[in-house]
């Protein structure tokens, strides 16, 4: 399995790129995985999604809905996919070290 | 199709390359064209973590495009043992390897032949992979004459050519509709997929669900206080469209039924608005129903694995129903569930005699053709009160959406419910046009994601495989300014969003339910301005549906 380099940490990556252990998460990590998903520069705006999507999952165990991550944090889809481009559940997720949701989606 | 984006991105791909179709057979013959692991046309391989949680064989780190799959010494001898043990099992396996006369009738039957060429994808050369292999080793002709009776001896490139093809069959069966003998394929890619499991190959998309399914009783993996918010988040989105608090009965005893629907229903648009669709039903007529936490999920990705998977996550709908003491069970829009359900249920985990046949305690209707698995779909449900005239409905409220239904794969050939979702539309909706009769109903087309198939890593065959479903859909929207497709299946909510966005640009997707609890005047209700999407339901949509041909 392909590894992932921050600064001296070391992590298994899948072939999407995600985390393989969503508890070794930290912020250093996140602007790291930003980078490569094309998002150079974690925002404000950025950070509220990751910090909520980061809150959901040490709460439930996996991703939120879309229509309520949009609902709890005020952003339109439109702009979910301006701050990552390849979406909530591939960009945004991933960055904040979730799992990728599999199965009927 | 190069660019900035990448292979598992739509965007990756161009219409005109991917209808630029070569029926062309390659030069060589089909045993001696080895299989081309291309991106965008397989899986990814099931996480040892997932497989070490079930018990399954060969759980290690590996890739399609290793030259070493890393398979077991004695691989050979454990595939042949399995056909053995499977031949002897289950007599359709044994009939379905005979009977073939190789006609043809299925050959450009398959969604993802026609959408892609490769003739390995016709049903019967897919089927021939493994034939091929049973001739060898168990027919008197096939060890006597080998290769000239159609035998091939079972190598590694054999192995990884099943790996690739049969995770490029649906398991739809459009095929066997079109078969002089019934030959059932999914059947045998169902077979196919059992003896690869044996060396550990499998496919992350499925097995990670299966995990899921068995650790938190769904493929998502939501555990029960994830699936309360979730409920109580489409119980605020309801009281906001109509003013009404509908009720979240979890895991009660002593409710008349257990309801059952797929995961994908809790986390998916356009699924989500399906599943309110039904709380609005239940709440309307203050049945006495249950959601359970255990018995969380109507699909069962153990039928893309092996038979022994479909038993272990199918037994805890019948525990859930009997420790909750429910009287019967109802299903939701699932596709794939309703093959599990109708034709396995009951011989792998029954008789369920502790359940009574379902009955409408609104109608008095008995659904004795569920009288064995005690399991009714809820669009039949549905259907039989609209028939009684116990909803009370405004199709008008559905004004804008221009209507067409997609025939589930399993729904429709797995269990025949045909008539029921048609009925229940027109009843809700008043603009409602079928698409060409021969993609329809028996005959429908697979959304191309089925049977594990739906992740982003298999775009192209994805877009491939949607297309001729994407093509009957483009027609009715050109003929009719079709704007909906309507399906009774998660997985085609899922993935036919794709397949249109790609092949009929400007329709979207919905499940039945959601249209009935759009046009449902419920009691009490405040006026209503917006639908379950929370748009209006009255105004022109801001995007125009498409140029109209007359």
């Amino acid at each position: 399995m392909a590894m992932f380099k921050a600064g001296d940490i070391e992590l298994e990556i899948d072939e999407d790129g995600f985390i393989q252990e969503p508890d070794k998460w930290t912020e250093g990590i996140a602007t790291a995985l930003a980078v490569t998903e094309g998002v150079d520069d974690l925002t404000d705006r950025h950070w509220k999604l990751v910090r909520y999507l980061r809150e959901y999952y040490l709460k439930f165990g996996v991703a939120p809905m879309i229509r309520k991550l949009c609902k709890d944090t005020g952003f339109k889809l439109n702009e979910v996919y301006e701050m990552f481009p390849t979406g909530p559940a591939k960009g945004a997720c991933k960055v904040a070290g979730l799992p990728k949701p599999t199965g009927c989606v | 199709m190069a660019g900035a984006h990448k292979f598992d991105q739509v965007e990756y791909y161009k219409p005109e390359d991917l209808l630029a179709l070569d029926y062309r057979p390659p030069e060589t013959g089909w045993m001696d064209t080895p299989v081309d692991f291309r991106p965008g046309t397989w899986i990814y391989p099931g996480k040892p973590k997932h497989l070490e949680y079930l018990d399954l064989a060969n759980p290690r780190q590996w890739a399609p495009t290793d030259e070493n799959w890393k398979l077991p010494e004695n691989w050979k001898e454990i595939v042949l043992a399995g056909i053995k043990e499977r031949l002897e099992k289950y007599r359709s396996f044994k009939i379905f390897m005979d009977i073939c006369v190789r006609c043809g009738a299925c050959a450009d039957k398959c969604h993802f032949y026609i959408g892609g060429g490769d003739p390995k994808n016709m049903p019967v050369l897919r089927a021939e992979l493994l034939r091929s292999v049973y001739r060898n080793d168990f027919t008197t002709a096939g060890k006597i004459l080998g290769r000239l009776a159609g035998g091939r001896e079972l190598t590694v490139p054999v192995i990884k050519e099943w790996f690739y093809y049969f995770f490029q069959c649906t398991e739809c069966r459009r095929c066997s509709v079109f078969c002089p003998y019934g030959i059932d394929t999914a059947e045998i890619t169902m077979m196919a997929r059992e003896l690869l499991n044996l060396l550990g190959l499998n496919v992350n998309w499925v097995i990670e669900p299966v995990a899921n399914c068995f650790k938190t009783g769904n493929h998502l993996g939501i555990q029960p206080h994830g699936l309360k918010d979730t409920l109580t988040f489409f119980a605020d989105d309801i009281e906001e469209v109509t003013g009404i608090r509908v009720d979240i009965p979890m895991n009660k005893k002593g409710a008349d039924f257990l309801f059952v629907t797929p995961s994908g229903d809790f986390l998916a648009d356009p699924g989500t608005y399906t599943c309110m669709g039904y709380m609005m039903l239940f709440h309307e007529l203050g049945l006495n129903y249950t959601w359970s936490t255990y018995a969380s999920e109507g699909g069962n990705f153990g039928l893309f694995t092996s038979h022994e998977m479909i038993k272990r996550l199918n037994s805890k709908i019948y525990a859930e129903a009997r420790r909750l003491g429910v009287k019967w069970i109802m299903g939701g829009e699932c596709g794939h569930m309703w093959r599990v359900l109708h034709q396995y249920m009951d011989t792998m985990n029954g008789p369920a005699d502790f359940l009574e046949v379902p009955t409408s305690p609104i109608t008095g209707t008995r659904f004795e053709h569920a009288r064995s698995t005690k399991m009714i779909h809820i669009v039949e449900f549905t259907a039989d009160l609209i028939k009684h005239g116990k909803l009370k409905l405004d199709p008008s409220q559905n004004d804008l959406l221009k209507v067409t239904f997609h025939d589930s794969c399993n729904p429709a050939r797995a269990m025949g419910i045909l008539e029921e979702p048609r009925y229940v539309l027109r009843n809700v909706c008043n603009h409602f046009n079928e698409m060409p009769e021969n993609t329809i109903r028996e005959k429908t087309f697979c959304c191309g994601g089925g049977a594990g198939l739906g992740t982003d890593e298999n775009m192209e065959m994805r877009l491939r495989g949607g297309l001729p479903r994407g093509n009957a859909v483009r027609h009715v929207q050109q003929r009719h300014g079709v704007n909906r497709l309507t399906a009774m299946c998660a997985i085609d909510r899922a993935t036919l969003t794709t397949v249109c966005d790609y092949w009929a640009p400007g329709v979207k997707v919905a499940g039945i339910h959601e249209l009935v609890a759009n046009a449902l005047v419920m009691k009490g209700q405040k006026e209503r301005t917006i639908n379950l999407r929370l748009e209006p339901i009255n105004e022109v949509e801001e995007q125009p549906i498409c140029e109209v041909e007359e």
